[in-house]
């Protein structure tokens, strides 16, 4: 890698030790990629994954003071994905004790050192930084040091900013020196698609098992995606932008996707086209069987899967301001339709703090309310991460929530008829 | 015994029992329970991995396509070292993905004493061939041996 006189000098030591393995770090993680330059970030803000004060992550907290320690902290103020706690969110005695004496021992430890390093501000925590509210919203053509893959790939695919799957302390190490390393979905030819995909479905494919899909077949690789502005549209308004929020983290917690392309829709796709499409692209055709099968293959861990759901988490990836609205709407029809007042499942959907606050401005926060349903800025996934939630029937419309946990996932459909009293 | 030839991506040589997967292995998933309730053997927690859920990744040379899922990846990784409880070694067939990169390079810079080979292009071929319980030797040069 060709280093400038400045990145040299930081690697060879001059401005401190620690600062050295930072750039020697980010210098090894570039070749192993065969980058061979590193470049400037120019995102206003950084996003770092890494939320929670898990006492068995305590190499990455002493790493972290490390940092501190020798006043290397980042340049850029960041936002960082969702808080692990949240009393609002029901658990039993026994959860929260775990929770709170064995598992998030170290959480206040570590939000006194995000704020030391860098963070926004004591609410910036959400896996969607991007949303309006909260403001952290790359520009196009801005280069990033993210990480959290489901941000990260809404960032590349719906923003048309670049930036690489990278890892958590990896994020924040980008924006300490100010380069990242120049490879893969930061330059033009890492962003061309290697898949086509043909969506041939009869309705609209539920965003997260068509994502499922999608990333299990095509894993790191791009996938150029045809057929999908039929049922989503060719403008990206709030509804077809929540589809691929929720469509992304699915490509990229079942699979590896950084960027995907949809045809007509995305900015990339929408001013490439076709030139987008490596040579020699492989082929991968989505119908409603196809869709089907993939859903019945998930494996369901529940000791006893007739059980009856204990609990439901939608808002994985943490819902938009439309969504939560959405949502209120569809809960109060069909609880009406059941003869319902209120949900029969605790379901608990989860926005970003800055979301929650406008969505608490809405007439919509009252309705929601009252049908017994609770928001939370919770990370569910961490909620669920808890051994005890393990022996839980939680139910889920998120597909990433799946993937970590024993959450079971159904369609919102399904999710729906669940928590009103319906018939599943 | 076979011999394959991969790129270095972290330095180092071991001989470990081989356990084996075809799809992508997800870090997270497979780390989190065992990392987190202190799991001797760090068994493999990802239910979606066929084939090396409960399988022990403790000291093992764990051969993979490349690996997938939460950008955590490479801290848990991190931790894995920093703990003692990573695999003895890890073998890509595929070009390396940027999380397992950044879980190998930052133990290596980061942490004083551990060593987790890792070689990467190994290809197909050698995903293919090798199976669960073979010994794999590590050599400074990339070179596998597989018997």
């Amino acid at each position: 890698m060709i280093l400038t006189k400045e990145q040299q000098a930081i690697l060879d030591g001059e401005q401190g030790e620690t600062l050295a393995k930072v750039m020697k770090t980010l210098v090894m993680y570039g070749e192993a990629f065969e980058a061979e330059k590193l470049v400037p970030i120019t995102s206003k803000y950084n996003h770092l994954v890494t939320s929670f004060g898990l006492k068995v992550m305590s190499p990455v907290y002493d790493l972290m003071q490390q940092l501190l320690d020798a006043g290397v902290v980042s340049g850029q103020k960041f936002s960082v994905d969702p808080r692990p706690l949240d009393r609002n969110v029901p658990a039993n005695l026994l959860q929260n004790f775990v929770s709170n004496n064995f598992m998030y021992t170290k959480q206040d430890f570590y939000e006194k050192q995000l704020e030391k390093l860098g963070l926004m501000d004591k609410d910036a925590f959400t896996c969607t930084c991007y949303m309006d509210e909260v403001g952290n919203k790359p520009k196009s053509g801005d280069v990033l040091s993210w990480a959290e893959s489901s941000a990260v790939v809404y960032a590349n695919s719906v923003l048309g900013a670049r930036c690489n799957r990278n890892s958590g302390i990896i994020d924040i190490m980008g924006s300490i020196v100010g380069y990242v390393p120049y490879f893969g979905l930061l330059t033009d030819e890492g962003r061309k698609a290697t898949w086509v995909v043909k969506v041939q479905t009869t309705r609209k494919p539920e965003a997260q098992l068509l994502g499922s899909a999608i990333g299990m077949k095509v894993m790191e690789d791009v996938p150029f995606v045809v057929g999908l502005d039929k049922w989503i549209g060719s403008e990206l308004n709030d509804a077809a932008c929540a589809y691929l929020k929720d469509f992304g983290a699915a490509t990229a917690s079942n699979g590896a996707v950084g960027l995907y392309h949809i045809a007509n829709l995305t900015p990339e796709a929408v001013t490439l086209g076709e030139r987008l499409i490596a040579e020699g692209a492989r082929e991968y055709i989505i119908d409603d069987d196809e869709l089907e099968r993939v859903k019945n293959n998930y494996p369901v861990i529940w000791k006893n899967p007739a059980a009856a759901p204990r609990l439901c988490f939608v808002g994985c990836p943490h819902l938009s301001l439309e969504q939560l609205k959405e949502w209120t709407v569809n809960i109060e029809t069909e609880l009406v339709k059941n003869g319902k007042k209120k949900v029969t499942v605790s379901t608990v959907l989860t926005a970003a703090p800055a979301v929650l606050a406008a969505f608490e401005k809405t007439e919509y926060a009252a309705r929601l309310k009252k049908t017994g349903v609770i928001t939370s800025y919770i990370c569910p996934l961490m909620y669920m991460n808890n051994p005890l939630c393990k022996k839980m029937p939680v139910i889920t419309s998120s597909n990433k929530l799946r993937t970590y946990t024993s959450a079971r996932y159904y369609t919102d459909a399904e999710i729906l008829k669940a928590i009103t009293g319906g018939k599943r | 015994m076979k011999q394959f030839k991969g790129r270095v991506v972290t330095p180092g040589e071991v001989t470990a029992e081989a356990v084996v997967t075809k799809e992508g292995f997800n870090t997270l998933a497979s780390f989190q329970m065992a990392l987190q309730f202190g799991d001797k053997e760090v068994k493999c927690g990802d239910q979606s991995n066929t084939e090396l859920y409960g399988k022990p990744l403790l000291g093992k040379a764990l051969c993979l396509p490349q690996t997938i899922g939460s950008t955590t990846g490479g801290l848990v990784l991190y931790c894995a070292c920093s703990m003692n409880k990573n695999p003895a070694c890890m073998l890509f067939a595929n070009h390396i993905d940027s999380l397992a990169a950044a879980g190998a390079i930052l133990a290596d810079v980061w942490i004083d004493g551990v060593t987790m080979p890792v070689v990467d292009s190994l290809g197909d071929e050698f995903l293919n061939y090798v199976k669960d319980g073979m010994t794999i030797t590590v050599k400074a040069d990339g070179i596998v041996e597989v018997e």
